[in-house]
């Protein structure tokens, strides 16, 4: 069995100490800030990532995978106990996890969320290794016109997941698709819209975008909403669900990796649409469904699987096609290019350890987060008393010295604040931010597979039509605008996100 | 806001797209075409900047007729105290060091806050600054004046 023999590599890859110690901090920091309100994943790897640039690429990639699905770990924990979802992914835990705690059972509520995960993660994991080979196997296979396809598809899927108004998420992406151009075209070696700006000349840093629009952009953005929060903490006992417990939360568990899985290959799914769908799901098909929203236990596991699931397979498009589902998976493509792989089916073949590596570590990693979630529930419980008046402050520091420490150079650091306003006047005209992000890792990338293909047809544009499979891309991304452009299906889609 | 738009979201937004696409198209006007087959440097971005424009055109078409929600308001002075402590830092963090950049930034952004006091938060900017500095000076090595030639060092 050939799986075995890469799951080992892998293991024998994740298990040294070093990548173990990376693979750790990754997801101690992941949940912390998926415990702190008002700070998310994209922020936080955008700040982390230049201190990231001088380690080995496996261990950098390990610890940034660690914070992403560690903060769908801790979201879940605030979500709990005091109804403040960390991350828009556990929105829905909190409806049924907060009247758990409020009836006593929070500390049931918080091992139902870790087991659940647990399995999640580990049923994904087993899964990313089974598809990854045979989709990268597809993937070697493409020429230029399938893979300018690949990412018109990716493109388009990503919006219509998305919430909010399709015209203006297509707008972003080509926005994204232009900033992504900025800088000297590798053809003609000419520096295009660079307005003679030196510093521009190798193109914008994917930090400085991801950390103005999600970091700066979010701050002044939440400054808006202060409140007083006066948080009851229910104390937190009773651990252990019990035989029946078990029974309860076994199938929703498993419908909700499932659904978690699926969805998260999906461009734009992931986990926040993961654990939305799975909780309709789960309500719909409960024996006692009125339970719903007063506590059910089913209510806290589909979800709390699914958005697991849902985080860990949004790898496999990332690692296999080097095409990216969610803003966080483009600062994953970002860094790995920085690091000097060049994303794509031949990592798996090229860089067997670093592959199958970082997909044990995700195993390894969801171990840590069941073993030291629960009993540091104290700490994290502290952690969610930080004020965020004390906590925005830091955020600006860190956010200041990532951008300059990435090239010293300050001109990076005007240039966020300037990212900064556009994303909070994006936050007020309702442009979403995630899909520019996408456009801008995929721009170059998009323009030399337009440029290959178009050249090796000698212009004929037919040919991302002839070719079955670059044809058939082409038209699910078509039928899929023209669903969400069907009046029906478009009421159920605004259905599905105001629940 | 004029009467005639019914959906401030999508007339601005529109005029956003408009605004960056016909730049990119005039600035374009400089690189050479090429091709389809031959694309040059210009192609590409052109293609990309007359279908954001068209976008910008429909939506602000459509911010005409259809109407959607009012405006929120900008929060004007928290925008200029958060973003200008940015570029304050930006300014400072070379020529007078990471320690001054890093108390302006803390003070300075943290007056955008409606609980901003002066006491805390001047504890917090010292205790930013020692950790910051122990953490990215000292241990990771970035190479960043702690204290900067504009006062001395």
């Amino acid at each position: 069995m050939e799986i075995f023999n890469h799951l080992a590599l892998g293991f024998e890859t994740a298990f040294t100490l070093s990548n173990l110690l990376y693979c750790l901090i990754g997801v101690f920091l992941g949940t912390a800030i998926g415990v702190l309100p008002g700070l998310g994943p994209v922020a936080t790897i955008a700040m982390l990532l230049p201190a990231t640039f001088t380690l080995p690429p496996i261990s950098s990639l390990i610890m940034l995978a660690g914070i992403y699905y560690g903060a769908q770990y801790g979201g879940s924990t605030t979500a709990i106990l005091v109804n403040l979802p960390g991350e828009s992914s556990s929105v829905v835990t909190a409806i049924d996890g907060y009247q758990m705690a409020r009836k006593g059972h929070a500390g049931k509520a918080l091992a139902t969320a870790a087991i659940g995960s647990f399995v999640a993660g580990t049923i994904a994991t087993l899964l990313l290794a089974l598809f990854a080979p045979p989709l990268a196997e597809v993937a070697l296979q493409f020429g230029p016109a399938e893979y300018f396809s690949l990412m018109v598809l990716g493109l388009v899927a990503s919006v219509v997941l998305a919430s909010g108004s399709l015209l203006r998420a297509i707008g972003m992406i080509i926005l994204g698709l232009l900033l992504g151009l900025v800088g000297t075209d590798v053809n003609s070696g000419l520096p295009r819209y660079t307005f003679d700006v030196p510093e521009l000349a190798d193109g914008i840093n994917f930090v400085v975008v991801a950390m103005g629009m999600f970091g700066l952009g979010e701050i002044i953005r939440n400054l808006e909403q202060e409140e007083n929060r006066s948080l009851v903490m229910t104390k937190v006992k009773g651990l252990m669900p019990t035989k029946e417990d078990f029974k309860r939360i076994a199938a929703p568990i498993l419908r909700g990796t499932v659904l978690g899985s699926a969805l998260g290959i999906l461009p734009g799914g992931g986990a926040m649409l993961s654990s939305f769908a799975s909780y309709s799901i789960e309500k719909k098909m409960a024996k006692r469904p009125e339970e719903f929203g007063k506590g059910a236990i089913e209510g806290v596991a589909g979800p709390e699987s699914a958005n697991n699931a849902g985080a860990q397979a949004s790898f496999i498009p990332m690692l296999t096609l080097g095409i990216p589902s969610n803003p966080v998976m483009a600062l994953m493509v970002g860094a790995m290019i920085i690091q000097g792989i060049q994303p794509g089916p031949a990592v798996m073949t090229e860089q067997p350890a670093l592959f199958w590596g970082v997909i044990a570590s995700m195993w390894i990693g969801n171990l840590f987060l069941v073993v030291l979630n629960l009993p540091l529930i104290s700490i994290w419980v502290r952690m969610i008393m930080v004020p965020y008046h004390y906590l925005f402050p830091a955020i600006l520091v860190f956010c200041g010295i990532g951008v300059f420490s990435l090239n010293n150079n300050t001109f990076d650091v005007y240039m966020m604040a300037g990212f900064g306003l556009f994303g909070y006047i994006c936050a007020k005209l309702a442009m979403e931010p995630a899909p520019m992000l996408l456009g801008f890792i995929i721009g170059p990338m998009m323009e030399e597979y337009l440029r290959r293909a178009l050249l090796l047809s000698r212009s004929d544009p037919l040919v991302f039509v002839e070719r079955p499979i670059s044809a058939t891309m082409l038209a699910v991304a078509v039928l899929a605008m023209l669903a969400v452009l069907l009046p029906s299906l478009r009421a159920k889609r605004e259905e599905a996100f105001v629940e | 806001m004029p009467a005639f738009i019914r959906n401030p979201q999508d007339f601005w937004s529109g005029a956003i797209f408009i605004a960056v696409g016909l730049g990119t198209i005039l600035i374009g006007t400089d690189y050479y075409m090429g091709t389809a087959g031959r694309m040059g440097p210009g192609y590409f971005p052109t293609v990309l900047g007359s279908i954001l424009a068209l976008i910008g055109v429909v939506s602000v078409v459509r911010s005409l007729i259809k109407p959607g929600e009012p405006l929120e308001p900008f929060a004007i002075k928290n925008l200029v105290l958060i973003l200008g402590a940015t570029v304050l830092f930006g300014a400072l963090v070379r020529n007078a060091g990471l320690v001054p950049a890093i108390i302006v930034l803390v003070l300075c952004g943290g007056f955008a806050s409606s609980k901003f006091r002066f006491g805390p938060y001047a504890l917090l900017a010292l205790f930013m600054a020692a950790a910051s500095v122990l953490v990215f000076v000292k241990a990771l090595g970035l190479p960043m004046p702690v204290f900067g030639p504009w006062l001395g060092f």
